[in-house]
């Protein structure tokens, strides 16, 4: 919990999520949560947690628990947008958002351009992902099924600073915008054995907004640029400090935050400085995000590259459960840093 | 309370509008003249003006792959409807929308869901906005038999009927889901039926009756308004057409067409108000003319209209 005096004090990524929405909701009254366990007395607050406390401020009007129903939560949703509401919809787990991709694909997606830009659909859906231990399942990563979509934003949140701005900013979108929170950066102490980072951050109270399509250089570069998300964000900036030490070898890490749209300026930036890409997702490897983003690199930025532009995702399986086999799946520091490797050889 | 004859006979105008649009649309397709596909509202008048004649233009409805109907009873005009269906500029969605997305948010019609089911979850947000809002406003909620075996369908009803949303679910049971006969779909003879399972009034209703329509959407949309919850209307309707352009109906006897033809809802009241004597025949003769001239100025607007700028339509996904 925040301790100590104003501007110095630390929140964990669910803490800072759980802020935003609490000043977004005291700002504007249009501005309520519907989803599955999220306000109920006695109970968890949101599949994470996220929400807990939120229904003694806001009580259960504005904090709408549903059925398990995910396709009445987003075409709920869509539909309070459509009139004006801005609305935070909550899924549970981010596997669950194939339950209601016609709510979100069909209809929250396109309404504006079906409309002849008449209608707005100002919705945020918060979407946990990323493997956890918990099988095929409730491990997915499906960002990039949304990138793919027209008339979406796509956010990812990594640290608690970025979550805040992000998620306050999404909300006061005017378009449908899903944020993407993988499970092992919310902050919980329980998840360290399951490599759980703790990213508390400093975090200000009010006043500021982290702004939609514009990426954050993490570390700074000469030699490869390397862009990732999540919790890969973090393996690769570990891997970057190795390198430098062993081999003086400087990554520039880059976090997008926003896949849709994405800031290819910063990026083309490094990749002109640097010359060589390495991009790094949990989500599967054939047609994810990265391969988009190396398709617009090979073609706006061909002549500066110096070697092939190599992506490191998890393998195109569906996620196994033991440990031992999950591992072997996602993308490990150990193969981040071979990529790097290969590609600055 | 028996509507006045004034109502009638704009009951009687609304559909007559409906029917002459849909005919002249056919003919407009058929030459070339409209693009795309059509599926097309004749049989089914009953059911949308009858509805639509109880709400006010601030409560919304949702509609679906077939709302040329919906539309026109909800308020859409003649020339915004028709020029949409041309892809032009000055058509309710800009062209951007075209024949299975009409729909106009100055009358309070969201542009048309072409998925079946889709409206189904949607319209709980609008009810769900009206309920947070503390307005009176209330919103409908057409589909089809079709639908009613979606996901979306149970879920949108479900949903609603424990947050008591100000929505009503307006089935038109027009006996089959594109080819396929409800009896094929459903083991439940009655839409309605299905009320039972999620705790909330169902009617089924004579679809081709414009009066008996009108009584049970006034009653469903008057408990929605005040705060009474949702209700599942089943109207039992037939569309005297294909499914779609080039359907030839072959799943359908002619006898069992021109059963439900002789049930025409526009000859039906036609015949009550000349038999009733509440008006003469000059009266209906002249909302004849009235109408095709509407549709026939409809014509000449959209086919004066410009189409819309390709160069506009790429910065549009996004508000």
């Amino acid at each position: 919990m925040p301790e100590g005096a104003a501007g110095t004090r630390r929140l964990t990524v669910g803490e800072a999520l759980r802020e935003a929405v609490a000043e977004e909701m005291r700002r504007d009254e249009s501005v309520f949560l519907i989803g599955e366990d999220i306000g109920i007395e006695g109970g968890f607050g949101g599949a994470f947690g996220v929400y807990l406390g939120l229904t003694e401020e806001f009580g259960h009007e504005r904090i709408v628990d549903t059925p398990i129903s995910e396709k009445a939560i987003a075409g709920a949703a869509v539909g309070a947008a459509l009139m004006g509401l801005r609305p935070i919809a909550d899924m549970q787990y981010s596997d669950f958002l194939f339950e209601c991709m016609d709510e979100l694909v069909n209809q929250a997606a396109k309404m504006r351009a079906m409309s002849g830009g008449r209608l707005r659909v100002p919705l945020v859906m918060r979407a946990p992902v990323g493997a956890t231990t918990r099988g095929a399942q409730h491990s997915q990563s499906p960002e990039s099924y949304f990138v793919h979509v027209p008339g979406l934003k796509v956010v990812c949140v990594s640290d608690a600073y970025h979550a805040k701005g992000l998620l306050k900013s999404a909300i006061r979108d005017d378009n449908p915008v899903l944020v993407f929170e993988h499970k092992l950066l919310y902050g919980s102490k329980g998840r360290e054995q399951a490599g759980g980072l703790d990213l508390t951050a400093e975090v200000p109270e009010e006043g500021y907004l982290v702004p939609l399509g514009r990426a954050v250089v993490k570390r700074e570069g000469v030699d490869v640029t390397v862009v990732a998300t999540h919790i890969s964000l973090y393996r690769c900036l570990g891997v970057a400090d190795e390198l430098s030490a062993e081999r003086g070898l400087e990554c520039e890490v880059i976090d997008p935050l926003t896949l849709l749209p994405l800031d290819t300026e910063t990026i083309w930036s490094s990749l002109r400085k640097t010359g060589r890409l390495v991009i790094v997702h949990e989500d599967t490897l054939t047609g994810g995000w990265g391969a988009e983003l190396a398709a617009r690199a090979a073609d706006k930025c061909l002549y500066h590259l110096e070697a092939p532009i190599k992506r490191v995702a998890a393998r195109d399986v569906p996620m196994p459960y033991a440990p031992v086999l999950e591992q072997s799946v996602v993308p490990s520091a150990e193969r981040i840093r071979a990529a790097i490797l290969e590609v600055c050889g | 309370m028996p509507p006045e004859l004034s109502t009638k006979i704009e009951l009687y105008r609304n559909m007559l509008l409906i029917r002459r649009f849909e005919e002249r649309v056919y003919y407009l397709f058929l030459e070339g003249e409209i693009p795309g596909t059509l599926h097309q509202y004749q049989g089914q008048e009953a059911v949308a003006v009858g509805v639509c004649d109880v709400l006010r233009t601030d409560d919304w409805i949702t509609s679906t792959h077939r709302p040329h109907g919906h539309a026109l009873a909800k308020g859409v005009t003649p020339r915004a409807a028709m020029a949409e269906l041309y892809g032009k500029e000055t058509g309710c969605c800009r062209g951007r929308g075209g024949s299975m997305h009409l729909g106009d948010p100055d009358v309070g019609m969201l542009p048309a869901i072409a998925i079946v089911g889709g409206g189904n979850t949607v319209v709980t947000g609008l009810g769900l906005a009206f309920k947070l809002r503390r307005t009176d406003q209330v919103a409908v909620c057409f589909f089809g038999d079709g639908a009613t075996n979606e996901g979306a369908f149970h879920e949108g009803l479900n949903f609603a009927a424990v947050q008591a949303l100000p929505v009503v679910f307006l089935c038109e049971n027009n006996g089959y889901g594109a080819s396929t006969p409800w009896e094929r779909v459903s083991l439940v003879p009655s839409v309605a039926a299905r009320a039972d399972a999620y705790g909330v009034p169902g009617s089924v209703v004579d679809g081709m009756d414009v009066l008996a329509v009108r009584e049970a959407a006034a009653e469903a949309v008057a408990n929605a308004r005040a705060g009474r919850g949702p209700t599942l209307v089943e109207c039992l309707t037939y569309r005297f057409v294909g499914h779609s352009r080039g359907d030839a109906r072959g799943y359908r006897s002619r006898q069992e067409e021109d059963e439900w033809q002789g049930r025409d809802p526009i000859v039906r009241l036609r015949r009550q108000l000349l038999e009733s004597g509440e008006c003469g025949e000059d009266v209906l003769e002249q909302v004849g003319l009235d109408v095709d001239a509407v549709v026939e100025d409809a014509v000449e607007f959209a086919r004066a209209s410009s189409y819309p700028n390709p160069d506009e339509v790429l910065s549009e996904a996004y508000a």
